[in-house]
């Protein structure tokens, strides 16, 4: 445990370092991979940890990105204070969904249909109204500062995701150490044995919601500031909602590596695939070879990579 | 004031009378076994207690409160707590966390809880298996884990749901003599159980379900004697024949 430890501040080091060795293309790359890192983070304390299976959490994006932006526009607020706002909105929305689903005892694909159903009616709401940008989606003009967390050089959205990554990791840990996270996990693994020990199954299920929903939708304004543009036929479509669970299943649900190693995997083959299949004028063919991972890991490592991972690495470091 | 006392308890499916009209009282500091044949309702009588089901006519009191209407984990909360006849443990985590969770029912203290959880591991006779995953546990093992997980959420009173069901006479010698044990510190213990040799070692009284009914109640010695029990266990042709 120490050498892992040892291990994660010697890769956290290099990563700090690392900007200075990089193009702005690779830098982009890798903000891409602690962006879903962190994604992947806060879907996992809801299903990885939980068991409590969301398909929609492209909607907390969603609002994250768009309260943010709106708070701007209208009030002039600075993104770093309507990030929590934003935040807050998306778990009260959480907890709407989960009263629906938990109270009801609605569960697996029944639950996964609700988390489906509310993102749908979400992104329907943005397309069609002209608050959000209607059709064309919304533009934003930059006003390079750091108050407004609009920067013209990759080298700060490097740190701010980096930082976002750190946080999630360190949020997940914690709550592995304490009473939540352990009834979490024991509502994961035997929801009835767990309720006749004491765990209140409503009250646990709702914090782990929002805590995820909250968590999430903090991308949310980062994908504004970072990207300048929002449409909710990308960023809250259930292609994206994929996108986000993706990276948790293949790195491994239920633990704080999962989703980082993931994103360590996937997100670089996504990005230069797509460049690449586009450029050669096969557009979505990067969707393709997801299939095929996904189909490879389910088949070969069924509780992800880390756990091959972790095996390979304390042979490594000697235990 | 008795600890728990049943009144005209009655549980239907459809038109199933899966517990009907069923009364008694346990006495702290006893143990009472509970004993039928399948299908007599002795499992639905516990999810019926501990607020899987809903009664649909009858009381519970439980020290004096009434219990109906409450939610499992508040009933584990006031110190009624089951284990399931087909064991469920958490099985991704060792045995040791396993305990660790139950025990937090009365912490919020991940530390005290572990204490908590080690005393009871060690009691119960899984302290080599503590670090084992629960997936790797044999069933007479996941058992002990079963009775462990109860016992840290430090319930006054213990549910046991056929913990004997499925071990060789050695085992359910050991099992006797841990129960025997764990009510000579204090706790009221109401079991389910066909294994007849751990009902009458432990049991001073049984109560005997048949068909969601209450035929008998009485000493088990006795009980074992009566007309009606052993219709319901043998069949009628049976028990005329035994005479």
């Amino acid at each position: 445990m120490k050498k892992l430890y040892l291990f994660l501040l010697v890769a956290f080091v290099a990563l700090l370092v690392l900007p200075k060795f990089l193009s702005s293309y690779a830098l982009g790359i890798f903000i891409m991979i602690f962006f879903y890192a962190y994604l992947g983070q806060s879907w996992n304390i809801l299903t990885g940890y939980t068991g409590v299976i969301s398909l929609g959490h492209s909607l907390y994006v969603g609002i994250g990105a768009y309260m943010t932006y709106l708070l701007t526009l209208t009030l002039g607020l600075s993104p770093w204070i309507g990030m929590w706002i934003g935040g807050l909105t998306a778990g009260l929305i959480g907890l709407v969904i989960g009263f629906f689903g938990f109270r009801f005892g609605l569960k697996g694909v029944y639950f996964v249909l609700l988390t489906i159903s509310f993102a749908e009616i979400g992104r329907l709401i943005v397309l069609h109204l002209k608050v959000f940008g209607s059709f064309q989606g919304l533009f934003i003009t930059p006003h390079f500062s750091a108050a407004n967390f609009q920067f013209k050089e990759n080298v700060p959205y490097y740190y701010i995701a980096l930082g976002y990554v750190i946080f999630s990791m360190v949020v997940v840990r914690l709550l592995e150490r304490s009473k939540i996270g352990r009834y979490m996990i024991a509502l994961r693994e035997e929801e009835e044995a767990a309720e006749s020990l004491g765990v209140n199954v409503f009250k646990y299920k709702m914090i782990a919601i929002f805590i995820s929903a909250w968590m999430t939708s903090l991308a949310g304004a980062f994908y504004t500031n970072y990207l300048y543009y929002l449409h909710p036929g990308t960023m809250m479509s259930m292609a994206f909602s994929i996108e986000i669970i993706l990276r948790p299943i293949i790195g491994g649900m239920g633990t704080v590596l999962g989703p980082v190693i993931g994103s360590f995997l996937i997100t670089p083959l996504a990005e230069i695939s797509r460049t690449y299949f586009a450029k050669a004028g096969y557009e979505g063919l990067h969707l393709v070879i997801y299939g095929f991972l996904l189909v490879a890991v389910v088949l070969f490592f069924p509780r992800g990579v880390i756990s091959y991972i972790k095996k390979a690495l304390s042979s490594l470091l000697g235990g | 004031m008795s600890l728990l006392e049943l009144k005209n308890v009655s549980k239907n499916f459809g038109g199933l009378k899966a517990v009907h009209q069923v009364s008694f009282s346990l006495e702290r500091g006893e143990i009472l076994g509970i004993i039928g044949p399948n299908g007599a309702g002795k499992t639905t009588l516990f999810n019926t207690l501990t607020g899987f089901y809903k009664p649909d006519e009858g009381e519970i009191w439980f020290e004096g409160e009434r219990l109906v209407g409450l939610k499992p984990h508040q009933i584990c909360k006031k110190g009624m707590v089951r284990t399931f006849q087909i064991v469920k443990p958490f099985l991704e985590l060792t045995t040791l966390e396993n305990v660790v969770i139950a025990a937090l029912n009365r912490t919020e203290l991940i530390r005290e809880a572990t204490e908590k959880a080690l005393q009871t591991i060690e009691m119960v006779g899984l302290k080599d298996k503590a670090e084992t995953l629960a997936t790797g546990l044999t069933l007479p093992h996941r058992k002990r884990l079963e009775l462990a997980r109860a016992l840290a959420t430090e319930p006054k009173l213990l549910l046991l749901d056929e913990v004997m069901a499925g071990l060789t006479p050695t085992e359910v010698e050991e099992l006797i003599r841990l129960l025997k044990e764990i009510n000579r510190r204090g706790m009221t213990i109401l079991m389910i159980e066909h294994v007849m040799q751990g009902v009458m070692a432990l049991s001073k009284r049984v109560v005997v379900l048949n068909y969601g009914e209450k035929i008998a109640e009485g000493v088990p010695q006795e009980v074992v004697k009566n007309r009606q029990v052993i219709d319901a266990y043998l069949g009628e042709e049976f028990g005329n024949a035994s005479n």
